[in-house]
């Protein structure tokens, strides 16, 4: 192949070097204005009564809107989400008025004149506490809300979805088992911090059209909910996104849009513009939920696991729209990439009075898997197995049943190929050395896989342009976050009709009138999805070029081969037409013309995909698994609790590497935000549940001195057949595991099992001290 | 507030702009100058994605007020490459996918002129000291870090 599995440059790359390339925060528009948001102080409390009045008349303020201005809900799978608080707040930070001004210090001015009355009500600041029957309860409601018929709300309880996967008959796995380990495991709220905060600006037009200007993830899925929620005709709604400066999920389904295109309204249809400051991207935008799980292994003495039962919480916060669907998948994927015969799970979602989350990039699968990986090391030291064995002898490997019972197919990845790369590459199998009294060298461990968590009908598609000297246009929907994926597509398009990737222009906006649908971009999905819709489209393209150029070199299509922007006779190449003089109908030479510009177009939907049974789980949620694992060599100080990572070997089956440098940046990459997650991250809270880290001071993320000595990346290429030239996903997968391995070497150096993210050099030194 | 004039040289050009004392550097050069390429992230220090070249010196913009800048000359990243000829820096990222998301890019992009002007032959550590200061999510700084060494290797 000529362009699929080269490491060809980034088609975006000019642009970004030189900083001409274009986010929404750099986008000002003709009488734009400014808003500015009013925070709660309180994580629970009720809104007495608000006064602005004083605020209005400060000069350069032409509205302020509050919560009951916008007296409905909106939300991605669980319509449970003000676009202001109303009648009380759920979080500290959650936006209850909001200031449009002529500028934003006139904004920032009026915002300290609004007098809020609370009346404080009793928060829920811990998720297990907000399963107890005596919770004060963070949405009353809850019943009341509009939701997808794929979740499962608990009415009169924080439950905001509960999952339930049932598979063989646990009880007697755990009769035939031969040793139980049950363990216990937490993580904090994380933030994406994507480099670029949160920014969008809205205008509502006088004749009832939208216009929408975001630094957004899912442009589709904006229009489609916006216009659910406001009545208004996706013709009528157009969503324009340019370069996103990193998402991570953050960006992903609908955010403060609907907020700016309500007040432009309230505003006499002037565009309105919200770019949250780097506090406001921590303590207002939506986080990662936190998460506890609790799992009980029973495992026979000669390794092979019998039963499992796992229960995952994950702390919602103050609204769970998307993290419904956060827990449904961790549910669906419980076991990590094992084989368990018999396994009663449970995920739930649950409310609770801190920041809201959202997907972030694994979704759902960072959280269980630091669960599940620390776990299985546990239970190899149980019974005395080494844990590369222990894994390999429980691979879920193609045949066996996921934990909704579906056979993998044969030419799903291989869990066993990657856990034996990495034990390779990293030395495994050599004990834990001391360097110096304080100071031991150590490996550890761990595996993961991840399917795209989306509903079965998740649709992507593309157009392909014949430009009338023989240039392409690509169209499609995926965004471009960082991931690459459009460079990617380029690539298949440029395999596709044999066209040199430079002549290739990918649109570089999203806007919802001119792109092809893509549901969102998310989900490691799009490569794959978008992928087929490319080929397809490229396909129609080549079938109508052939049409044309079959009549007027006079031979049958299939004798026709394109190749160097020519479409010539097979073994005649000198029977050849120019694909520029096609393009937009071929011209005889008295002016009779046959054909047309060429527009090409494509689908792509995922094949059998169900929904899952309500009461078991079981059905087929999967698009593909990717497969992957982690291992790393760090050195820890005793004395301190200091960890340094020597080396870090990553592996992932990803079918086919459509460009190995891009590949292998997702993977370089992701592993520095895992370890970054792993190591620092964290919601602090003081005891009324504010936020007390919300700036990159005193909330630490990876800088270039953090990153391990050495990162050795291993592609592994078991192509699956439906997927575009053999390729999975890869973006999320990248960032999973880190942390359990990391952990795992901890435990192998010193014996001490921590279970709490983050393995901060504090709590490593409190832990090995506890041990002492 | 009163404005005060200030003169600078900003990317080879001489700038009269008339500001208010609290306005700072980072403000003077996206809102006044519309130069979008230096990013706004943080406004406290911490994040440096706004980092230009102050008397040749990189600061971040964000902690300089504007009317600091008096007599000064500035360069942005719009006034590294010129009639889109790239520079050996800019090349040298697009050549090891030293960017994704590309908003920090800018940033790094400076950082790095400045590091090879000053030491053209710096060591893996000196590189990773001088990159310290400006936050990325995306890259994982590995390509950034090899982006630089390989020019640094190329010139020699």
């Amino acid at each position: 192949m000529k362009y699929v599995g080269k490491s060809i440059q980034r088609i975006d790359a000019f642009e970004k070097v030189t900083g001409s390339a274009e986010y929404a925060g750099d986008i000002e528009l003709p009488g734009m204005l400014y808003t500015k948001l009013l925070l709660s102080p309180y994580a629970h409390a009720k809104i007495k009564s608000i006064d602005f009045s004083d605020a209005l008349k400060v000069p350069g303020v032409i509205t302020i809107a509050i919560g009951e201005d916008f007296p409905f809900r909106i939300g991605l799978y669980v319509n449970d989400r003000n676009i202001l608080a109303r009648k009380k707040v759920r979080w500290v930070g959650e936006p209850v008025a909001a200031v449009v001004a002529e500028n934003l210090e006139a904004a920032e001015e009026a915002i300290e004149l609004i007098k809020v009355d609370y009346e404080p009500l009793p928060p829920v600041l811990d998720v297990r506490d907000a399963l107890k029957p005596d919770a004060p309860l963070v949405h009353e409601e809850l019943g009341e809300y509009a939701h997808s018929p794929a979740f499962n709300p608990i009415p009169g309880t924080n439950i905001a979805n509960r999952f339930v996967v049932k598979k063989g008959n646990v009880e007697e796995g755990f009769k035939k088992s031969d040793v139980i380990v049950e363990n216990e495991f937490l993580m904090p709220q994380v933030s994406h911090v994507p480099m670029e905060p949160h920014t969008c600006i809205g205008q509502y037009m006088k004749d009832g059209s939208i216009k929408i200007w975001t630094s957004a993830q899912s442009p589709f899925a904006i229009r489609y909910i916006l216009g659910y929620s406001l009545g208004v005709p996706l013709h009528k709604i157009s969503v324009y996104v340019p370069y996103v400066g990193g998402g991570f999920g953050g960006k992903a389904g609908i955010n403060f849009e609907p907020l700016v295109v309500l007040l432009s309204k309230k505003a006499g249809y002037r565009p309105v513009k919200l770019e949250l400051t780097r506090e406001e991207q921590f303590m207002v935008a939506p986080v990662r939920q936190g998460f506890y799980g609790k799992i009980k292994t029973g495992v026979t003495r000669d390794g092979k696991i019998m039963a499992e039962k796992i229960l995952y919480v994950f702390d919602a916060g103050a609204y769970a729209d998307y993290g419904v669907n956060i827990g449904r998948a961790a549910g669906y994927s419980c076991t990590g990439p094992y084989y368990v015969p018999n396994l009663e799970g449970e995920s739930l979602t649950v409310y609770t009075n801190h920041p809201w989350g959202t997907a972030f990039r694994g979704f759902g699968h960072f959280e269980f898997l630091w669960a599940i990986e620390r776990q299985m090391e546990i239970v190899a030291a149980e019974i005395g197995m080494d844990p590369i064995e222990f894994r390999l002898k429980n691979a879920l490997l193609p045949g066996l049943t996921t934990p909704t019972g579906e056979k993998l197919r044969e030419d799903a990845g291989r869990i066993d190929q990657c856990i034996k790369a990495v034990a390779e590459k990293i030395g495994w199998g050599t004990p834990p050395v001391k360097i110096t009294p304080n100071k031991i060298r150590a490996k550890g461990i761990a595996a993961l896989w991840k399917a795209p968590a989306m509903p079965p009908n998740a649709a992507s598609s593309a157009i392909i342009k014949l430009n009338e000297d023989g240039t392409f246009l690509l169209s499609v929907g995926v965004t471009e976050i960082g991931q690459g994926t459009v460079t990617a597509l380029a690539q298949i398009v440029a395999e596709e009709l044999s066209v040199p990737v430079e002549k290739i222009k990918v649109v570089p906006f999203r806007h919802t009138d001119l792109t092809p649908y893509s549901w969102q971009t998310v989900a490691s999905r799009n490569l794959f999805m978008e992928g087929r819709a490319v080929i397809r489209a490229a396909r129609d393209v080549k079938e109508q070029i052939l049409e044309v150029a079959s009549q007027v070199l006079r031979v049958p299509k299939d004798d026709l081969e394109i190749e160097d922007e020519k479409v010539y006779v097979k073994g005649r190449p000198e029977w050849s037409l120019q694909l520029k003089d096609i393009a937009a109908g071929y011209v005889y030479p008295n002016g009779n013309t046959i054909g047309g510009p060429i527009i090409g177009r494509g689908y792509y939907v995922g094949s059998r995909l169900t929904y899952l049974d309500p009461e078991t789980g079981q059905g087929y949620p999967a698009l593909k698994w990717t497969f992957g694992a982690q291992a790393v060599e760090i050195e820890l100080d005793t004395e301190t609790g200091e960890i340094k990572i020597l080396k870090l070997v990553s592996a992932f089956d990803v079918g086919k590497a459509i460009n190995p440098m891009l590949v292998e940046g997702q993977i370089v990459g992701g592993c520095v935000q895992s370890i970054s997650l792993g190591m620092w991250e964290e919601y602090k809270y003081d005891k009324n549940g504010r936020m007390i880290n919300p700036n990159l001071t005193d909330y630490k993320i990876a800088r270039a001195g953090d990153i391990p000595e050495e990162h050795i990346v291993v592609i592994i290429e078991n192509p699956q057949k439906d997927g575009p030239y053999g390729a999975r996903g890869v973006g999320e997968l990248s960032m999973l595991s880190v942390p359990p391995a990391i952990a795992n070497a901890i435990f192998h150096a010193t014996g001490v099992n921590i279970n709490n993210l983050p393995l901060s050099f504090e709590n490593i030194w409190k832990a090995l001290k506890e041990k002492r | 507030m009163e404005k005060k004039k200030i003169i600078f040289k900003i990317n080879g050009v001489e700038k009269t702009v008339e500001v208010e004392p609290n306005k700072t550097l980072l403000w003077l050069i996206r809102e006044v100058l519309k130069l979008k390429g230096t990013k706004k992230a943080c406004e406290r220090g911490d994040c440096g994605l706004c980092t230009v070249l102050l008397n040749g010196e990189p600061v971040k913009s964000c902690l300089v007020l504007a009317v600091e800048v008096d007599g000064s000359e500035i360069v942005t990243v719009e006034g590294l490459s010129r009639d889109g000829e790239l520079t050996p820096i800019q090349k040298a990222f697009i050549e090891h996918g030293a960017l994704q998301c590309g908003f920090c890019t800018p940033a790094f992009v400076i950082v790095g002129h400045w590091l090879l002007n000053r030491n053209p032959n710096p060591s893996r550590e000196e590189v990773v000291e001088a990159l310290n200061g400006v936050l990325c999510r995306c890259t994982g700084y590995r390509p950034i870090i090899e982006a630089i060494l390989d020019v640094a290797k190329k010139r020699k």
